[in-house]
């Protein structure tokens, strides 16, 4: 590193171009397996989501099935898209505007038994904020009922 | 006519701005003398977007139902601190307050710096004109915060509770003024390039822009956890959100511009590369407008639904980055670097810490986009959230933290007493501490230990400066630095006794029953209605005691009516040693109550960290200060 300025500006622009290139392949390896997917009780039925690895389940919370636990805590529900069904266990409080026959998405990990147990739930927080998946199926409803139309 | 004014006050600031921008490019070429005129200019844009702010405050406060943003966003039943603050809390106000601040850095600039060069201090005020010509399109094309409602609204919508806190008041203004303060040093850098006089001059006039810029950044981004942290109910204080990386980005982008402008200040070297991040940092703060305000994150295709805000922001972003990197393309053959430096010195110490910043910022950026680059590409849809960033940025943060401890031992150009002595005690301290913590709390994860372990070497490393100096001597700037230094040691520590020390208990219980957590026995006491200006609640009250003493705790579960909404509102006890978070949650048949009880240990030195870093900041810039009033006064 010692001499030249002109040397000394090779070496800083490679440790630069090293830096970023080290970020990126930092992060390709970071997102392989860290990547929460987003799937539907209808992809889980299928059998598109492996089990034990985290993600992100969305769908409407079927009426009649929410079920609360002897701890008083625990909370038992079905997720379910037209096309599947798939029971949910959370443990903790839930968010307010969790309801039967709404939207949630459920943050978690599918167990061997293709049930799912749940460490967050995402609900809708009012009208003007959805979680992103909720968004999008929201919008993809309009959009088809506009098509239908 | 208060909104039409303010609706008049921002086209005549758009004018002015594109008139800047013309007379500054002449004045440049050589054209024109304009120097004073393109300053007038700056200055009364500025004042002109503050006069539109003011009044976008006035119809706020005065509940003008006739404002359609007002009729979709406040309410004439709230608490007047909340209408008033309600005016940025919604994209268009949010928008003014940004182009707002942009026009007074301007103007601020303008005003303040006397010892650049005519031509860099015109070319950036030009850059300046540029940014703010095309902000003020987009709010008046595609984000007016004036239109009116014909015929007016007879009642409002109301505001989102979960805003309606003094937080609200606070956090959003300073995060603004520290994301928009940045983009005075990337005019500066435009403007430098263009002029062709990069140098120690042009890094001791952009020091005090990022000094202040940075400092609100930190605050803003600290008072944005601790709001959260309380607000949200879920006891943490970060969440990898992509609204919270898009405050992170600009910071960490700032934190190395403030450390190289140093080394280019001090030693008239790395000047292409602080080139390079001054337009780095103001991109980031443009990524984060683009990220909050376009609706993307809602959905990629909400976004394409919707798409004239976020096109609009997109192509701004795109049209002043590309500018701003083909210019640097071509200038930055022309910079001479300065005096070579010694592979172990304070100089390559900052080098060292900009490319891990570098490399930490780049992995959270590709981590925040890759969702939706991903759903726009495939339509596949997913999430990357704290599995990933703790990951892949904890190691690099410990890294970053480490040299933060070496970094400020070393001297200037070249090192000549033996590092190792110095580093001595502070790699003892840690290295002891790093045995300890893996002896006694073997349960906690690595990333928690190390921290542990990097704040206790971190701590006297940030002092040992300070040692053996007068301390009425030592300049303001040495002082800011061991003080912002000590501020991220203890914030690290508070982020690792929290993960690592952390108990919680979830539970349901009936009134009357007791609860452990921690070193904590908490009586439930009952529930009790409670009743404020704009919602009810029910509140339950917990009696916390772990010994001697007793702490009365009343977590509240809100219902507000403008519009229905249910929030959770946690108690909070403070204590010297930490914080009992308690929250309560639904009732159910057999009349138990749901709680969730959190004691966590030294959790409050996050916040207290963040303030350090901030006041450390703050030490540094009145120095600045100073000295420039004892220029002044010299004449």
């Amino acid at each position: 590193m010692i001499g030249r300025p002109k040397h000394q500006r090779l070496v800083l622009v490679s440790l630069a171009l090293l830096a970023v290139l080290g970020a990126v392949l930092l992060a390709m390896w970071g997102l392989k397996d860290r990547a929460a997917y987003f799937y539907t009780p209808a992809d889980v039925v299928a059998g598109k989501a492996g089990a034990g690895k985290s993600m992100r389940l969305g769908g409407m919370v079927e009426r009649g099935s929410v079920k609360r636990g002897a701890d008083g805590v625990t909370t038992r529900f079905i997720v379910e898209d037209g096309d599947g069904r798939v029971p949910v266990t959370y443990r903790g409080i839930l968010p307010d505007l969790f309801r039967e026959g709404s939207g949630v998405v459920a943050e978690g990990k599918l167990v061997a038994d293709r049930s799912f147990v749940a460490d967050n739930i995402l609900a809708k927080h009012d009208e003007r904020y959805m979680p992103p998946e909720l968004g999008n199926q929201a919008a993809e409803h309009k959009a088809g009922q506009t098509l239908r139309k | 006519m208060i909104a039409e004014a303010g609706l008049a006050a921002l086209w005549l600031a758009g004018a002015l701005s594109l008139l800047g921008l013309f007379l500054s490019i002449a004045h440049v070429r050589g054209k024109l003398e304009a120097d004073r005129t393109v300053r007038a200019l700056a200055i009364i844009q500025g004042f002109l977007c503050l006069f539109a702010f003011a009044m976008l405050l006035l119809v706020f406060a005065r509940t003008d139902l006739s404002v359609a943003l007002v009729a979709e966003n406040s309410h004439s039943a709230k608490p007047f601190i909340y209408k008033v603050a309600g005016a940025w809390g919604n994209h268009e106000g949010s928008m003014l307050l940004w182009v707002t601040v942009l026009g007074l850095s301007g103007a601020a600039l303008a005003a303040l710096s006397h010892r650049l060069p005519s031509r860099t201090l015109i070319a950036a005020l030009g850059a300046q004109a540029a940014l703010a010509l095309g902000f003020h399109a987009f709010l008046l094309f595609a984000s007016n915060p004036f239109a009116r409602l014909n015929p007016p609204a007879p009642e409002g919508r109301g505001l989102n509770p979960l805003l309606q806190d003094p937080g609200l008041a606070f956090h959003p203004p300073t995060l603004y003024l520290g994301y928009v303060g940045l983009s005075v040093a990337f005019s500066l850098a435009v403007g430098a390039m263009l002029a062709g006089e990069v140098d120690r001059h042009l890094a001791r006039a952009m020091r005090p822009w990022v000094l202040g810029a940075w400092i609100f950044l930190t605050l803003g981004i600290t008072a944005g956890s601790y709001w959260a942290y309380y607000e949200l109910g879920w006891g943490g204080w970060w969440f990898w959100d992509p609204v919270e990386n898009a405050s992170l980005m600009p910071w960490l982008a700032a934190t190395a511009l403030l450390h190289s402008v140093a080394v280019l200040s001090a030693r008239n070297a790395l000047k292409a590369w602080t080139m390079m991040l001054a337009v780095i940092a103001f991109s980031m703060s443009m990524v984060g407008t683009f990220l909050v305000r376009s609706g993307i994150l809602t959905s990629v295709h909400s976004f394409a639904v919707d798409p004239l805000r976020g096109s609009f922001i997109l192509a701004l972003l795109a049209i002043y980055v590309t500018a701003a990197f083909l210019l640097f393309a071509v200038r930055a053959r022309t910079l001479r670097e300065g005096a070579p430096f010694e592979p172990v010195s304070r100089e390559a110490g900052i080098v060292a810490n900009n490319l891990l910043l570098t490399v930490i910022l780049g992995v959270v950026f590709i981590g925040t986009l890759y969702p939706l680059l991903i759903e726009a590409v495939t339509g596949e849809k997913l999430s990357v959230g704290a599995p990933y960033f703790n990951a892949v940025a904890g190691p690099l943060a410990i890294l970053l933290g480490i040299l933060l401890a070496v970094g400020p031992l070393l001297s200037w150009r070249r090192e000549n007493r033996p590092v190792l002595r110095k580093v001595a005690l502070p790699a003892l301290c840690g290295a002891t501490a790093l045995v300890i913590a893996f002896l006694a709390i073997p349960q906690a994860n690595v990333l928690a230990k190390c921290g542990l372990a990097l704040a206790t070497g971190l701590i006297p490393a940030a002092v040992i400066p300070l040692i053996g100096r007068n301390p009425l001597r030592t300049p303001l700037a040495t002082w800011g630095m061991a003080v912002a230094h000590l501020g991220a040691a203890i914030a690290v520590a508070g982020m690792a006794a929290d993960t690592a020390f952390t108990t919680e208990k979830l539970t349901a219980a009936k009134p009357g029953e007791t609860i452990e957590v921690g070193p904590w026995t908490v009586e439930f006491a009952g529930v009790t209605p409670a009743v404020g200006a704009n919602w009810t609640a029910v509140e339950a009250e917990l009696r916390a005691t772990r010994g001697s003493g007793v702490h009365v705790l009343k977590p509240q579960t809100r219902f507000f009516t403008d519009p229905p909404t249910e929030t959770n509102e946690a108690a909070i006890d403070t204590l010297l040693n930490g914080q009992l978070y308690t929250v309560v949650g639904k009732s159910d048949a057999e009349g138990r109550w749901q709680l969730r009880l959190w004691w966590k240990p030294l959790v409050t030195l996050i916040w207290l960290g963040g303030a350090l870093i901030g006041l450390g900041g703050f030490l540094a810039l009145a120095g600045h200060a100073r000295r420039s009033w004892r220029r002044w006064r010299a004449g």
